[in-house]
């Protein structure tokens, strides 16, 4: 006797599970086992990581092309300048003051670039961001082109240097993790089978009741705001802040695009394996120039030439494999 | 006067703006692709006429007997070799191509002619000008820039409406399946259009690099502006995206006067403010 049951989780999913809290225990415990050096280079991963994901529920779930991600890096970064600065209060405070003027200055954008559909919407993203660039670079009060610096004394508030290196460290790999897991439980919620109807077809979601005016909307709010968080810790490692490297379109927006992209859009597991391959190609490649951009260029086109869904597409595809079960199945139980 | 002088400079440089729109409007309006890559292609456009003049000594407006049929050649071949493969399906695979067909474009040219900017020379042109009114001084080079605008937009005016392949153009944009049955090969169709939206860029290459200094990454801006000049004017409309172009120059040029740092920020935000308001642009098309 056979009946059906439901399951979310795979066997593959349980391992993964046990897999990701030894490594994030690891991780967590990496201020007592790796170099500076180390620290650096988890804390750069975290933080195109979490941007990675962002972008992913972006333009993988809801279908919001933006190109125009690098504003919201930006505007946590001035976030965090100006709170230290003007207020004087703690730097790490900035952290959740930009999420929420992230998600505050998202309204009036999206209201105005929503109006755009589908490509257009991509371009108009782009002028928004082009607009924070050049907006910032005309205020004397943030030192207009040339930017600013943060004061030791600010940095000092926070503890000594190796104190506040850890802690940094910690930050980031919370925000990502937190980044991750928020994108997790969004999709297995009402919210995330919505999204997940939107992402494959947005006429048919719509007839079956779906507001996806609202759904995108929140979506977009929601990314703005991490995404500006992520800009605070960014900017909080750099130091120093001006518009060109704020905003810059390829840091945050390009090299971005392409780890989901290439990883694999649409899945939760798409931008960690593409994060983890950037790292690799940058590692190997980078000293190479612009022949390194012309070959990240090149491979994005060759993922979407033969590989649509990224890498992590074709390991679905031949293992039939989810680390992160999102959806159902359904399995033949044996009594 | 100064201000006047600064208006017909912006309608002036309008004309340059629509030539950037009107390829980008042609081929999303045949093919619903919107070319991320279209201001690097124009760029692109700069560099081949430059390198043609270096070689032969070309007067710049007279390259344009080679860079025009050379453009339309090389997007032939783009759009048949790689943009036909991507298109028609979801909107993510056309946009990430042309992404990294302007990641490779820019790189390619900073590779191959460093970064260093140039500007192109037609000689007397360059600084010429003549008296409208007493103080009011109108350059060659700029009225020749939106005389070649006003005639290129007439011209894919009369080829839309009026010709064989502007029917074709038509018919695979407003429905390809029927198109194809009525024996429209698409792919061939799409790809005359992208050779034709590569002609106007070759156009508005050369005149961009005989008005300003030019370098491999100005590319994505002059993207920004001809897509700012096609939703300004209304989707679909070709004299629209001309009058798109003028106010963009205009505004351009106001927010230069005031302050040079305002130039393309003024720019931009005439534009976002077009979108709240009229968000179908000033001159949209009826049907459509």
């Amino acid at each position: 006797m056979s009946a059906q049951m439901i399951t979310r989780a795979t066997t593959a999913s349980r391992i993964a599970l046990g897999a990701a809290l030894v490594i994030i225990a690891i991780l967590i415990a990496a201020p007592w086992w790796g170099s500076t050096a180390n620290l650096r280079l988890i804390t750069e991963f975290m933080f195109y990581l979490a941007l990675a994901s962002m972008w992913n529920l972006l333009a993988g779930y809801a279908g919001l092309l933006s190109v125009g991600q690098h504003a919201y890096v930006g505007l946590g970064g001035y976030v965090l300048f100006s709170v230290v600065l003007f207020l004087g209060i703690n730097p790490l405070l900035a952290i959740p003051v930009a999420g929420v003027v992230g998600a505050v200055m998202s309204l009036p954008v999206a209201w105005l670039v929503f109006r755009l559909k589908g490509p257009y919407f991509a371009i108009g993203t782009w002028v928004v961001a082009d607009v924070f660039r050049l907006a910032f670079a005309q205020m004397t009060s943030v030192g207009g082109g040339s930017g600013l610096s943060l004061p030791t004394q600010a940095m000092k508030s926070i503890g000594s240097k190796s104190e506040r290196e850890m802690l940094i460290y910690l930050l980031a790999l919370a925000v990502c993790l937190g980044a991750v897991v928020l994108i997790y439980l969004l999709l297995r919620s009402r919210i995330g089978l919505a999204l997940t109807a939107i992402r494959d077809n947005d006429v048919a979601s719509s007839s079956l009741g779906i507001d996806i005016g609202r759904i995108k909307l929140l979506t977009y709010v929601v990314t703005a705001g991490v995404t500006s968080m992520v800009g605070t810790l960014i900017f909080l490692t750099k130091l120093r802040i001006y518009p060109d490297a704020a905003f810059s379109m390829n840091d945050w927006t390009v090299f971005v695009l392409l780890i989901v992209v290439v990883g694999g859009i649409g899945t939760i597991e798409g931008p960690i394996l593409g994060t983890l391959l950037y790292f690799l190609l940058r590692e190997y490649l980078s000293d190479l120039g612009a022949i390194y951009l012309m070959i990240l260029g090149i491979l994005s086109i060759v993922i979407m030439l033969w590989a649509p869904k990224g890498i992590w597409g074709l390991v679905v595809k031949r293992w039939e494999m989810s680390l992160f079960p999102v959806g159902y199945r359904i399995r033949k139980r044996q009594d | 006067m100064e201000w006047i002088n600064v208006i017909s400079q912006g309608v002036l440089i309008g004309g340059l703006y629509a030539l950037f729109a009107a390829g980008l409007s042609l081929i999303f309006g045949v093919m619903r692709l919107v070319n991320i890559a279209h201001g690097d292609l124009i760029v692109g456009a700069a560099y081949l006429a430059y390198t043609i003049v270096g070689a032969t000594g070309l007067n710049p407006l007279v390259s344009l007997i080679l860079v025009v049929p050379l453009m339309g050649l090389i997007g032939y071949a783009l759009q048949m070799a790689l943009l036909n493969r991507v298109i028609g399906g979801d909107i993510l695979s056309p946009l990430i191509v042309t992404f990294g067909l302007s990641i490779i474009i820019q790189n390619g040219l900073l590779t191959g002619f460093t970064a260093d900017s140039h500007k192109l020379s037609a000689g007397s042109l360059d600084t010429g000008s003549m008296a409208i009114l007493p103080g009011l001084d109108i350059g060659y080079m700029p009225l020749l820039t939106f005389g070649a605008a006003v005639a290129i937009i007439a011209g894919l005016q009369y080829l839309f409406y009026h010709t064989g392949l502007g029917r074709a153009f038509r018919a695979v944009s407003d429905d390809g399946e029927i198109a194809q049955i009525m024996g429209l090969e698409n792919r061939k169709v799409f790809g005359w259009a992208m050779a034709l939206s590569m002609t106007v860029v070759a156009v508005a290459g050369v005149l961009l690099a005989l008005r300003s200094n030019f370098d491999p990454f100005i590319g994505p801006s002059r993207l920004l502006f001809g897509f700012e000049a096609v939703i300004i004017g209304g989707l679909g409309n070709l004299w629209g995206t001309l009058a798109g172009g003028v106010i963009l120059g205009v505004a351009q040029g106001i927010g230069a006067k005031i302050d040079p740092g305002y130039q393309i920020l003024a720019g931009h935000l005439a534009f976002l403010i077009i979108l709240a308001v009229k968000p179908r642009g000033l001159f949209p098309r009826i049907d459509g």
